[in-house]
């Protein structure tokens, strides 16, 4: 298969060359940035960012958005440490709360779709209704006392280099990376959220099941942001309803900046990627600075973010121009069947 | 080949007030393209969507090779063998071309992709029309014409036994139009029914076999193509018989004082794609009408001089000013007003009231700060209620819950309160009864006696040979000529349309 | 002869459609009241001490008064057919620029004012030009200063919560004005200016008229770009005001806390209100009793010794009560049983 450099590539280049030049920033400016055991610890702490980012990148692409992966998040968590405290086997608190997550998304998703309401409202009310129902499960921060958290998931790593073994963290994450980009582009489910984002009328005249595939994406992101939320209890051995504030906008942000519109029909799994692994970069390098405090992270993103929406700005006016769309004969007014 | 492909019988739709196809018959054979005519109501588009799915016929039956069908859904239409090419080119932009011909159906195992059987795929069914093009390639990167090869593959990937294409050569240039047609002919020799909807006159000689011409959803008749003359085909179409020797109406006479310096002069003002460039002068107390068939530029005309469009050559003069408009507002300010025929999405706010919509044009022309103190909207919008009885139980109704002619009415009175100097009415009759007709030409009449200049875009001839001095042609996007009052009639109109385009 | 195209709908409305719109979110707030009536005491006594009225009611007149301020200026935005998220972000900024002026207590009260709302008025003219001339989608634009401006907030405080004690600043947010707190005063005023701006002049006609149909809009002369810049400006002008009493509530500026999720609240409030989130006609009272709403819901709350955390839920029941009633589908579903029965 070819690989002309079609103007669609460019944010996807845009985010590979930042990713490029802040790694090489942080690692010029900082010894031992650039060590293996820092890139391992970068995989494994933003691990959660980014197997949530993955779920949003799915629901953006479909032309939705999701505000409450990180409520879902913190429930996950709180609801793990409660099931684990009252005697569960983690394995069984976990399949739990995934299968929870799922139905949770699904349960958004097909009221999205039947009652045809704007996905910020229906998923805002989400975000609202999982944040207090943590509360409810628990109100306070849970420890968990488990040998599995405390010695099995330590030893299931796979070994990277000299003395320097990737953690189930990073592990899990990256696998959501590769199924999730097996997903987007090897199967129909994947095309078909691709064809609905970019253009929903002309996919439902050509077939594709509209309805199902919507609510199998918030379900896939309340799936993985459920899975987002077991990882999270992996770095803190607790749980606790007020985690996670803010962090759908950092699922967006990495979606933004990996290269994906937020109308739709247009984005990459791989930017998503690498966009997480951006920001967790630049919170390193303020991090090793030392007198910069942690605002300016947001004040980074903020900027990257104006950046990268600039650019698909650019992209997208640029290719409408090139297909100096001939403007068709405007359609004569019909007798409709309703009120006109 | 002439064996019965598409046989429907006795066809009806209705829809809340009006009767949109009635006891139509339509047959296509395997091996033909079959060309669909008729203006606007005329119940083309109702009938295709009838064929294919999207709404539910009242009455008659639909027999594809012999077996009775009734699609409930274009997938439905889809699967018997009916497939559509629309206008708009419904594919996904984004997707690959061999992605958007196997969307949906895309080979593989359960649920996953092989993607090089895709492609094969792709290939196979762009070679049935001898397209040979990258298919791996984004659908956008391509030109319309070449996108619209991809929905005939697609459709045809789909096993169609009938394809229809729907105003397909709109956007088209005339060398790809020329390849669309050995596209089509290529097709019909392989055994396929195309039913080809389409308004450009040249083309349907072309390229079809037969022609169905449709009225006020009812069959005109169906012909061979080369049984029919040109102008018996505009007549079908409009509904004039050549032996119905409309009435020589007298042109109305010129305002006092005879011809004066034109209002707007237009010299060669054109855009790429839309209208080639046109003359024509405007002079105050005149009526200047744009007449042609459907998809022949008047509307196109008309958005240039309005600013809606930016014209790529040639300019207007107004006021003695040399200009290009570039904006509505800029148009607005040099005393234009435009009615548009589309008025449900470049007319009407819905939810605002008759008297805000009646008000709108003139507000926005004196600003935000000077605000029409409510009195009096109350009380123009009450002048106009009265002068085009506009059918509202009070000027508070939202305008969206009134009937297209109200609306239209509606849409007049903002642009009369304006008092323009030009006023550019796109097709402002469509969907009134003929009492309403009568009290909006006498109003307008009565402004053009003031001094108020009118540009009149019609369907209905007789309409613009009672009220316009002079009549400009246009056919398939070019001016091709000009009458001034004796010369206008129906006839003459009719015979300028139809002339053929090799007569120099 | 042509074909007329649908029925004429003859009745006259039994409600001009502003009021009858009105009837759900006011209809949703008498009902908190009377359960708090029954099962509240306490709930309605106002005492008149020291000159000063107090109260639950008058709590929630007090504490509403930022999520009333962000729902004025939401209205309009929400009325063109956007969305303004970025107003709790500017709160932040704005409470962050005048507090750091104040902390000398003899510093001028006018300069900080200024000073804050000037910049508030920069950032909504930033996002009424990134949605008017670049024409990015306003989610979008908005949610650049969204993530961003709590940064700059923290910035401008070097990461401090400087905290402050003068008095004409705390008065703002603390002081009382005709026996009310003076952010019921801001609020009253402001709501009558915006009132007055959108009836007095043409702008709310071109508010509803570019949020109903812009393309209709452009073809009559309205200049859509003007007026969509110019509601966004005023939305940030509104998250100044209430990032002011925000943050003269607390007598600090709290970067991180200030006017946390408030767009949200601001959004429900709008749309509990009866304007559509896709545009056109707007309700400024209904905004009002949105907002009031929900602090009421939020009181009531409080009141039961409902956890604090737990309430999201009870919004998140709201939210979707709206969603659902604005539904068609649910409407039709609803209806059903009804039209089955009359057959």
């Amino acid at each position: 298969m070819r690989f002309p450099i079609a103007t669609k590539y460019i944010p996807l280049l845009g985010t590979a060359l930042v990713l490029v030049l802040v790694y090489v920033a942080g690692a010029m400016a900082y010894p031992g940035f650039a060590s293996l055991y820092t890139f391992k610890l970068l995989l494994e702490n933003n691990s959660f960012v980014g197997v949530a980012a993955i779920g949003m990148t799915f629901v953006i692409l479909s032309g939705g958005i999701d505000l409450s992966v990180g409520s879902v998040v913190a429930f996950t968590s709180i609801f793990i440490a409660k099931l684990i405290f009252l005697g569960f086997h983690p394995l069984a608190a976990i399949a739990m709360s995934l299968v929870l997550g799922a139905a949770f998304g699904a349960f958004q998703g097909a009221l999205i779709h039947f009652y045809r309401q704007p996905a910020f409202l229906i998923t805002l009310a989400g975000m609202f209704f999982a944040r207090g129902m943590g509360y409810v499960v628990h109100d306070q921060a849970l420890g968990i006392k488990h040998e599995f958290y405390s010695e099995s998931i330590t030893n299931w790593s796979i070994p990277i280099g000299p003395g320097v073994q990737l953690g189930l963290t990073a592990i899990i994450f990256i696998a959501c990376l590769l199924v999730g980009l097996f997903i987007a582009h090897f199967t129909r489910f994947g095309r078909a959220v691709y064809a609905i984002g970019d253009d929903e009328q002309s996919a439902t005249l050509m077939g594709i099941p509209i309805g199902r595939t919507k609510i199998a994406v918030y379900a896939l992101s309340g799936f993985l942001s459920a899975l987002a939320g077991v990882v999270s209890t992996f770095y803190q051995s607790s749980g606790w309803a007020n985690n996670a504030i803010g962090f759908e906008l950092d699922a967006i942000a990495a979606t933004v900046i990996g290269g994906t519109l937020l109308t739709g029909g247009v984005g990459f799994l791989a930017g998503t990627g690498m966009g997480v692994l951006i920001l967790g970069l630049i919170q390193d390098i303020i991090n090793f600075q030392g007198t910069l405090s942690s605002w300016w992270t947001k004040i980074v993103v903020g900027l990257l973010l104006l950046l990268f929406i600039g650019l698909q700005t650019l992209v997208t006016a640029l290719s409408r121009r090139r297909i100096r769309h001939v403007p068709a004969v405007p359609k004569p007014d019909k007798p409709a069947p309703a009120a006109a | 080949m002439s064996e019965t492909l598409l046989q429907m019988r006795g066809i009806s739709k209705t829809f809340p007030g009006v009767r949109a196809l009635d006891e139509v018959d339509f047959e296509v054979r395997k091996g033909e393209v079959h060309a669909l005519m008729g203006e606007n109501g005329a119940g083309k588009s109702t009938l295709i969507k009838v064929l294919t799915g999207v709404h539910r016929r009242d009455s008659g039956t639909v027999l594809l090779e012999g077996r009775e069908i009734d699609p409930r859904s274009p997938r439905q239409a889809e699967e018997v063998g009916i497939s559509t090419v629309y206008q708009e080119v419904n594919l996904i932009p984004h997707l690959s071309v061999a992605e958007n011909i196997c969307l949906g159906r895309e080979p593989g195992f359960c649920g996953m992709i092989n993607w090089r059987g895709v492609n094969r795929r792709a290939r196979k069914a762009l070679a049935r029309l001898d397209l040979d093009i990258d298919v791996s390639q984004e659908l956008s990167s391509c030109s319309i014409a070449i996108q619209q090869m991809v929905a005939i593959a697609r459709a045809l990937d789909v096993s169609a036994k009938l394809l229809i294409l729907d105003e397909p050569t709109s956007s088209l240039d005339a060398r790809e139009v020329e390849e669309l047609f050995e596209v089509m002919r290529k097709l019909r020799d392989q055994g396929l029914g195309i039913v080809f909807v389409t308004h450009f006159l040249d083309q349907v000689y072309a390229v079809s076999d037969r022609i169905t011409v449709l009225r006020d959803g009812r069959l005109v008749g169906t012909y061979e193509a080369w049984k029919l003359s040109r102008l018996d085909l505009v007549g079908r179409m409009l509904g004039k018989e050549l032996a119905e020797t409309a009435q020589q109406h007298a042109p109305p006479p010129e305002v006092a004082g005879g011809r004066r310096q034109a209002l707007v002069q237009v010299r060669q003002l054109g855009r790429r794609g839309s209208v080639e460039p046109v003359d024509m002068d405007i002079e105050a107390g005149q009526t200047v009408g744009l007449a042609g068939l459907l998809g022949s530029g008047r509307t196109e005309t008309a958005r240039l001089l309005f600013g809606i469009d930016r014209a790529d050559s040639g300019h207007m003069v107004v006021g003695g000013r040399q200009t290009r408009m570039s904006g509505p507002r800029q148009a607005i300010r040099s005393g234009f007003a435009f009615t548009s025929e589309n008025r449900k999405t470049e007319g009407i706010i819905p939810h605002l009231s008759v008297r805000e919509n009646i008000i709108l044009a003139m507000q926005g022309v004196r600003g935000v700060w000077s605000q029409i103190p409510r009195a009096e909207q109350q009380r123009i919008a009450d002048q106009f209620i009265e002068a085009l009885n506009i059918k509202t139980p009070h000027a508070e109704q939202a305008v969206g819950n009134l009937s297209g002619g109200n609306q239209q009415k509606v849409l007049l009175a903002r642009w009369l309160a304006t008092k323009p100097q030009l006023l550019i009415l796109d097709e402002p009759t469509r969907g009134i009864d003929v009492g309403a007709k009568a009290e909006i030409e006498k109003l307008v009449n009565s402004l053009r006696e003031q001094g108020m200049a009118v540009l009149f875009i019609s369907s209905e001839l007789e309409e613009m040979v009672r009220t316009c001095q002079r009549v400009i042609v246009l056919r398939d996007r070019v001016k091709i000529g000009e009458l001034e009052g004796a010369q206008i009639t129906e006839q003459s109109i009719m015979q300028t349309i139809a002339r053929a385009t090799d007569e120099g | 002869m042509k074909a007329e195209y649908a029925t004429l709908i003859n009745r006259k409305p039994a409600l001009p459609e502003g009021l009858a719109k009105l009837v759900w979110p006011v209809a949703a707030l008498t009902l908190l009241l009377v359960f708090n009536a029954i099962f509240t005491p306490g709930f309605f006594r106002v005492e008149f001490r020291d000159g000063y009225l107090y109260g639950s009611l008058i709590d929630i007149l007090n504490h509403g008064s930022k999520v009333m301020l962000l729902a004025l200026g939401m209205t309009l935005v929400i009325a063109t057919g956007g969305v303004d998220l970025s107003v709790g972000a500017v709160m932040a900024v704005s409470g962050a620029i005048a507090v750091e002026m104040v902390q000398d207590p003899t510093a001028s009260l006018a300069a900080a004012v200024a000073a804050a709302l000037s910049v508030s008025v920069l950032a909504g003219a930033w996002n009424g030009a990134l949605v008017s001339l670049l024409r990015i989608q306003p989610i979008i634009a908005t949610l650049i200063l969204m993530v961003a401006g709590r940064g700059v907030a923290q910035l401008i405080t070097k990461g401090f919560i400087p905290i402050t004690q003068h008095e004409g600043f705390t008065f703002i947010g603390n002081g009382k004005f005709l026996a009310l707190p003076f952010p019921v005063t801001i609020v009253a005023i402001m709501v009558l200016l915006t009132w007055a701006a959108t009836r007095k002049t043409a702008i709310g006609l071109f508010i509803e008229s570019v949020g109903d149909n812009e393309k209709a809009s452009h073809f009559a002369g309205i200049n859509a770009r003007t007026v969509k810049f110019v509601v966004y400006t005023f939305s940030g002008f509104c998250a100044g005001l209430a990032g002011l009493v925000a943050a003269s509530n607390i007598k600090a500026a709290d970067s991180n806390n200030a006017g946390l999720f408030l767009e949200l609240d601001a959004i429900i409030a709008v749309v509990v209100g009866g304007t559509a989130l896709t545009g056109g006609r707007f309700n400024l009272p209904g905004a009002i009793i949105g907002s009031l709403l929900i602090q009421t819901l939020t009181t009531t709350l409080y009141m039961r010794n409902v956890n604090p955390f737990v309430i999201p839920v009870y919004k998140a029941v709201v939210v979707l009560a709206v969603c659902l009633i604005q539904s068609p589908v649910f409407r039709a579903q609803l209806a059903a049983p009804f039209r089955r029965a009359a057959a």
